[in-house]
């Protein structure tokens, strides 16, 4: 954004020239840093075909197989992923919804568990679901899908649902009070206040917020190739790299549609974004700011 | 539960490990953030340009990804070191895009009419900068900037897969596989020593924040 | 309004997405092997018959059966770009699944890392495991193991120019020598003692990642069994050698269900009576590499 008209004056013919001289060194120092990173990677053989070809080269004889068996973990990363995104939804509203409405002293529990999930990684979240689960006689094994699936699933969902819950209680937080105000002047009861007034337009608020931890849940997905409980993307660049010693090369592939494929959904996070501020539905300006404001919370809340 | 008591001392050494990754990464992921706050809110072009590319490349990757290309990618162009300091700095310039996001979006929060009416009273650049931006602009980011603290130091439990031993995760993996405990009081005390972690970090972030509210 | 439409894609891709999970490629059936590895020799044609309610006599009746084994362990059992895992690991579960008249494509692969697999066992998710998994006390406590079926013995493999790492005992006097291992592997246990701090230490989740690093000066040496690093001497182009002798014996293992003693004598006696396929399955995989010396079935352990 406009960050930098902010902060300084439009700049002067001196301060314009020194502004190119820096721009010219700085262009010229980046330049010159990859060109060397490239020149390193080059002597050491890089970018010998042999270690590219499976994987941009067609009449490749593994070409086949290694795009198999990297479709099958992008269908499996995003698998998860939505399954995650659906059920931390779904949980994270009521957790949410339960925290605003519960009395100070009975939301205690429900505080606590939301803090002590907030607390673990990801990664141990898990590790847990893939590991106590079984030793407590919960079987996954004939889920659809197979366990190691809802293992990630389970773990995703532990985290974001409680991350979530507070992005939609800040959304309801931020509604001017007028609003549940109004609607018990109307005679709406708690629960009515609350599921036909409030909730959406924090979910409407907070649509962005959404959007954006869908990178979050997607690229956690990876975290299951450090524990080598599901055969999602990042595991599927291990076997190629076994199989044909491509390190560097088949993580930059798959690391490469990561960072497309999170880069267009912050990219439709920010539409989003634009679209709720421009109509003018919302109760001023205000809120605008918040949105913002929350929305860049929440996004950075990974 | 002698799976804890044998071994206390491998938790324990675990913990402090953890602890000290996450205070270092801390501190680094601090400071780069803030110069690529800067470098994204400069009136240099190319240097936005970086910033931006920095941003969009690193906040889109996992941090899996960033931590291989770090432990094998720079021994490949000839950068050798120990994989505790490639693990570390994985993990700082990592969290330095979103560091660098929550302080950009503290700035930007403050509305313009703020830099104008400094500017309008004759502050120069560095003062405007300093007394009237900054200032605010940190209170809004600090529980952004609490929430990308936090998710760092659990991050960091991804940093035993990499070559960097003896954090508590990796210690989850010493005992379970090589010396055969079962899992899950392992795990147990992995658990609450991160929480002893994150909790007292949420909690010091909350007093904070309270600290330094501003009425919106 | 516009936000409702959202959420309700959402929700929608989301049960389309949950309706189309199949089964997970973990778990795959392997296709049938077209080399000349070791699977078909046994008497597998008409199918044995066994004493009622023991192990042998429920897999063979279902004629098919799952087995644990490794997907990232080359030689042993390393999942191919297409298809199941190959290696002597896998040659062996073939083995043993033949003698109960069950053909190699009834076999379900389950990938078993190394810290899940006294649980894949005790939960009953495979019928065996066979992943280069070490005999030891800890573990025979929770299972039981039959064989063992290879003995390997743990080595250091170093650059093919550095003299100054003669066996693990040069890593107590260097204490700025790095050695690599695998996380939560016996080798990487067993190296500790000779180290002078653990800082020395250095683990991967793979030891393809060790080597890389041993190319690139990240480490001064390797440390695992011998015949893994054999492989990695082989495909090294005279980069890589082995230094020292064997320091560990490392007496390889089947787990299956604790105190099914009849299955594990099954699985011995079987063993024994298959030598040949048993050698013929070793050279086709891990013993193929330079230098390997020729397989040695060891005598078994009484089960218990």
């Amino acid at each position: 954004m406009s960050g930098g008209l902010v902060l300084y004056d439009v700049p002067g013919p001196r301060a314009r020239r020194r502004q190119v001289i820096l721009a010219i060194v700085v262009g010229l120092a980046a330049a010159g840093l990859i060109a060397l990173v490239l020149h390193r990677l080059n002597a050491q053989g890089q970018f010998e075909a042999k270690l590219w070809d499976p994987l941009v080269n067609p009449s490749d004889k593994n070409f086949a197989a290694v795009w198999g068996l990297i479709g099958d973990g992008f269908v499996n990363t995003m698998k998860a992923a939505a399954l995650a995104i659906a059920f931390s939804l779904s949980l994270g509203t009521v957790i949410g919804v339960a925290r605003l409405m519960l009395g100070r002293w009975t939301r205690i529990p429900l505080v606590g568990f939301i803090e002590l999930f907030r607390g673990l990684p990801v990664v141990i979240s898990i590790f847990f679901a893939s590991r106590v689960l079984p030793d407590l006689g919960v079987d996954l094994s004939g889920w659809p899908g197979g366990e190691g699936l809802w293992f990630v699933v389970i773990g995703l969902t532990a985290y974001n649902s409680v991350i979530l819950a507070e992005i939609l209680r800040s959304g309801v937080n931020a509604l001017p009070k007028g609003q549940s105000e109004a609607a018990v002047a109307i005679g709406l009861s708690r629960l009515q206040t609350m599921g036909i007034i409030l909730l959406p337009q924090a979910v409407r608020i907070m649509l962005p917020a959404l959007i954006s931890q869908l990178v979050v849940i997607l690229k956690d997905t990876s975290l299951a190739a450090v524990l080598g409980v599901y055969p999602e993307m990042l595991n599927a660049a291990k076997y190629i790299y076994l199989n044909l010693d491509n390190p560097i090369q088949a993580l930059f592939v798959v690391g490469t549609i990561f960072v497309v494929i999170n880069f267009a959904l912050s990219k439709l996070a920010g539409w989003v974004e634009r679209r709720l501020s421009r109509s003018k539905r919302s109760p001023g300006q205000d809120t605008d700011d918040e949105v913002r404001y929350i929305t860049d919370t929440a996004e950075l809340a990974q | 539960m002698d799976a804890i008591t044998d071994n206390l001392d491998l938790f324990v050494s675990g913990y402090w490990t953890s602890l000290k990754i996450c205070l270092i990464a801390l501190v680094g992921s601090l400071v780069l953030g803030t110069i690529i706050a800067a470098c994204r809110v400069s009136p240099v072009a190319p240097l936005r340009w970086i910033g931006a590319t920095w941003v969009n490349m690193i906040r889109n990757a996992p941090l899996t990804v960033l931590l291989f290309f770090f432990a094998f990618g720079l021994p490949e162009i000839g950068v050798l070191g120990s994989y505790w300091v490639f693990g570390v700095s994985a993990l700082i310039i990592y969290t330095s895009a979103f560091v660098c996001e929550a302080l950009r979006a503290g700035i930007n929060s403050v509305s313009s009419g703020q830099a104008e009416a400094a500017r309008a009273i004759g502050l120069p650049f560095g003062a405007t900068l300093r007394e009237v931006i900054l200032p605010q602009a940190f209170r809004t980011s600090i529980p952004p900037l609490g929430s990308v603290l936090i998710a760092m130091f659990k991050n960091s439990a991804v940093l035993g897969a990499f070559g960097v031993g003896g954090d508590l995760f990796s210690v989850s993996d010493t005992l379970t596989s090589a010396r055969g405990y079962a899992a899950t009081p392992v795990l147990l005390g992995v658990a609450v020593g991160y929480l002893l972690i994150t909790l007292p970090a949420g909690a010091l972030l909350a007093l904070l924040e309270r600290k330094t509210a501003i009425l919106r | 309004m516009r936000s409702k439409t959202l959420i309700a894609l959402l929700a929608a891709g989301t049960i389309a997405l949950a309706g189309c999970g199949g089964t997970t490629p973990t778990e795959s059936t392997t296709e049938p092997m077209t080399s000349d590895a070791a699977s078909e020799p046994m008497a597998s044609t008409d199918t044995p018959t066994f004493e009622a309610g023991t192990t042998m006599a429920k897999l063979a009746d279902a004629g098919k059966m799952k087995v644990g084994t490794k997907f990232d362990q080359p030689g042993f059992g390393l999942k191919g770009l297409s298809g199941g895992p190959e290696g002597f690991d896998v040659e062996v579960a073939k083995i043993i699944a033949g003698a109960m008249g069950i053909t190699a494509d009834n076999i379900e692969w389950v990938e078993t890392p190394s810290k899940v697999r006294e649980e894949v066992i005790e939960q009953g998710k495979v019928d065996m495991v066979v992943a280069t998994y070490t005999i030891n006390d800890k573990r025979k406590e929770r299972i039981t193991f039959a064989g063992p079926y290879y003995v390997a013995g743990q080595q250091l493999m170093v650059a093919a120019d550095d003299d100054s790492i003669i066996g693990p005992e040069s890593l107590k006097e260097q204490k700025d020598k790095k050695v690599c291992s695998v996380t939560g592997s016996t080798p990487a246990e067993n190296i500790k003692e000779y180290l002078a701090s653990d800082s020395q230490l250095v683990l991967f989740d793979v030891y393809d990642k060790c080597a890389d690093a041993l190319r690139t000066g990240q480490v001064q040496a390797v440390t695992t069994d011998n015949v893994i690093l054999l492989g990695f001497v082989s495909e090294s182009d005279g980069k890589f050698k082995l230094v020292g002798e064997q320091f560990t014996e490392e007496p390889y293992g089947i787990g299956i269900t604790k105190g099914d003693v009849a299955f594990c004598e099954f699985i011995n006696t079987t063993l024994k009576d298959n030598e040949d396929a048993y050698n013929k399955a070793w050279d086709s995989t891990a013993g193929a590499v330079e230098g390997a010396s020729p397989a040695k079935l060891p005598a078994a352990e009484p089960c218990s």
